[in-house]
């Protein structure tokens, strides 16, 4: 399998605190990578890197051999790196069909003046738009709601929306910021369904999660940071049993 | 659809039926402030597209509205006689595209202006650029910052018009010609031509809702609405926030501007208070009033408060009344007059 993405020695500093250290490792294509550890260990951070809204003081985060530190958010999202955010950023004042048809945006070209006086093409790419966000709509069982407002809706149905409108933007890295949080368990396990379904139609997952049944359950490889350095890098039956994942979750025994 | 028919027809019979009746009882004056209202609203909305739609506030609008109505009174009023009888060239290849002609000051004189379409082009692309040059840097602030940095630019235009003599000072700019379409339809003043005039406001106003309508239910439209709640997952999704911001800006002042020149030649003048941040701070106070995401609810508070205040109906309590509404809408209902109603249907 090829790397689709590598970090290599990334580095990022808020005045006097590194907020991550040094980090290096590889996202193989296909696969569902988590990053865990304790609160403040950097991985948002990490996150915020990759997807540009941050840029890095040192090192190179490479997709598909090409360098992206430089790249602004849009122009990572139009290489299809697509992130959802830890605090559900769903577009309130739209309906969930809305929604996912903004998440289609990429996949349209009609500007201002076309939009303005409804050119032909503009039209048959408006019905292709809604089109394929009714699939995908039907796919994440929201059909239901599609004319719904999103915030008249519960929050665990919000998260499947954020996560519906970042695929319908056909991610080849699709990375999920604690996606689980404030999910009850039935939730979470439903949540764990999707992400395998997504990933199964080959799109890379990169996922930070504190929900560890979660992620043992549906990771590939794990990625432990803490204090913005990595700490391991293993499959999920080996991190269980590592002793330096262990000691910074749970302490020193004799401490 | 039938609905939407059936609206569109009430609307369309509210049009006629209110000038036959103003017609027939002989107060057709009332039409010239509800034709300047209209401009107005023009005006207005091209602020709810980007105040209410895009989540920007401008405190600048009537800058733009000013740079429009003064760009055409400029090059409408300038005579450029001297530079024929030197035989310029540019002024001969002027009159030879049309964009100059020779016409009658309110003397008697024969003088050489540019063309009132001529000056409404040049008006639309000079206000375009401003807006361009403007947003770049402005556009990078975000909410109060934004609302600061608008409001100055609405200052410094309101200082440049009232300042400059080019511009006629305090006293503005007056005796410009009347705007010629086509057949013998003429954007003017005058009483005869008062009913004709309602009907091509009417038309404009028509066109340019239909235009903004059209791109808020657009790809564009969507990106505008998503930067509005999240700039953030907006870019997250690919949308070139900066960009889409700075042409929204644009189109905005575009709209301003192509209601200050058409206002202005109905008006046959302009003077700078048209250019005075309480026009700003009233266009805002509608936009709020009228439901800020909601073409509909601020074309019909537009109308009204503009047709209102231009009656002096509100006396010279006229600012106080605006920043009230301003206020009352802030605290009592963010989402504007129209959308108490729909509040009380959701909670029935």
């Amino acid at each position: 399998m090829n790397n689709l993405l590598e970090i290599k020695n990334l580095t990022k500093s808020f005045g006097g605190l590194i907020a991550v250290n040094n980090v290096s490792f590889v996202v193989r294509e296909g696969i569902i990578k988590s990053i865990i550890g304790p609160n403040g260990a950097g991985k948002t951070t990490l996150f915020n890197l990759i997807s540009g809204f941050y840029k890095s003081d040192d090192g190179e985060i490479i997709f598909k051999n090409q360098k992206i530190n430089k790249l602004k958010p849009f122009q990572i999202a139009k290489k299809k790196i697509i992130r959802t955010f830890q605090n559900i950023k769903l577009f309130s004042n739209m309906t969930v069909l809305e929604n996912i048809m903004t998440g289609l945006h990429l996949s349209g070209k009609s500007g201002f003046i076309a939009s303005m006086f409804k050119f032909p093409n503009s039209l048959i790419e408006e019905k292709k738009i809604k089109k394929k966000s009714f699939e995908i709509l039907e796919k994440f069982n929201l059909t239901k709601v599609a004319n719904e407002n999103v915030s008249n809706l519960p929050f665990g149905q919000q998260r499947i929306i954020e996560l519906a409108r970042a695929y319908s933007s056909e991610p080849e890295l699709l990375l999920l910021d604690e996606p689980a949080a404030g999910l009850n368990i039935y939730e979470t396990m439903e949540l764990a369904e999707i992400i395998k379904q997504i990933n199964n139609n080959k799109t890379t997952i990169l996922l930070v999660e504190h929900d560890m049944a979660l992620v043992m359950k549906i990771s590939n490889e794990i990625v432990v940071l803490n204090s913005g350095q990595k700490i391991a890098e293993d499959i999920p039956e080996k991190i269980q049993k590592n002793p330096e994942v262990i000691k910074i979750y749970l302490g020193e025994e004799n401490a | 659809m039938v609905k939407k028919i059936i609206f569109l027809i009430f609307i369309f019979i509210i049009v006629i039926a209110l000038q036959k009746i103003l017609t027939k009882y002989g107060i057709e004056f009332y039409l010239t402030q509800i034709i300047m209202s209209i401009y107005y609203t023009i005006c207005i909305l091209g602020l709810c597209l980007l105040m209410g739609y895009a989540g920007q506030i401008s405190l600048g609008q009537a800058g733009f509205f000013a740079i429009g109505g003064y760009t055409s009174a400029v090059l409408t009023t300038l005579n450029l006689m001297p530079y024929f009888q030197q035989n310029n060239k540019f002024i001969l290849f002027l009159i030879k595209l049309n964009a100059a002609a020779f016409r009658e000051d309110m003397f008697g004189e024969k003088i050489l202006t540019i063309t009132p379409f001529a000056a409404f082009c040049f008006a639309i692309i000079f206000s375009a650029i401003i807006a361009f040059l403007i947003g770049i840097p402005v556009l990078k602030l975000k909410g109060h910052y934004l609302a600061m940095a608008t409001l100055g630019v609405g200052i410094i235009i309101y200082r440049i018009v009232l300042g400059t003599q080019i511009f006629g000072c305090a006293d503005g700019i007056y005796d410009l010609p009347e705007f010629k379409l086509f057949a013998n339809l003429a954007i003017s003043g005058s009483s005869k031509l008062r009913v004709q005039n309602y009907y091509i406001a009417i038309v404009i106003l028509s066109i340019i809702l239909i235009l903004l309508y059209n791109l808020i239910n657009s790809r564009i439209g969507r990106a505008l609405r998503a930067i509005h709640t999240s700039e953030d997952a907006a870019e997250a999704l690919g949308i070139n926030t900066a960009r889409y911001k700075l042409y929204v800006f644009v189109i905005s002042a575009i709209i301003a501007a192509i209601a200050g020149c058409l206002l202005t030649h109905f008006n046959g003048g302009i003077s700078p208070a048209e250019a005075s941040i309480m026009k700003s701070v009233k266009y805002v106070a509608i936009v709020a009033v009228g439901g800020m995401a909601n073409f509909y609810g601020v074309m019909f508070m537009g109308i009204i408060l503009q047709f209102l205040s231009l009656r002096g109906y509100f006396g010279s309590f006229d600012d106080l009344i605006f920043g009230a509404i301003l206020v009352a809408m802030m605290l009592f209902s963010s989402e504007g007059l129209f959308n108490i109603f729909k509040l009380r249907k959701k909670y029935e």
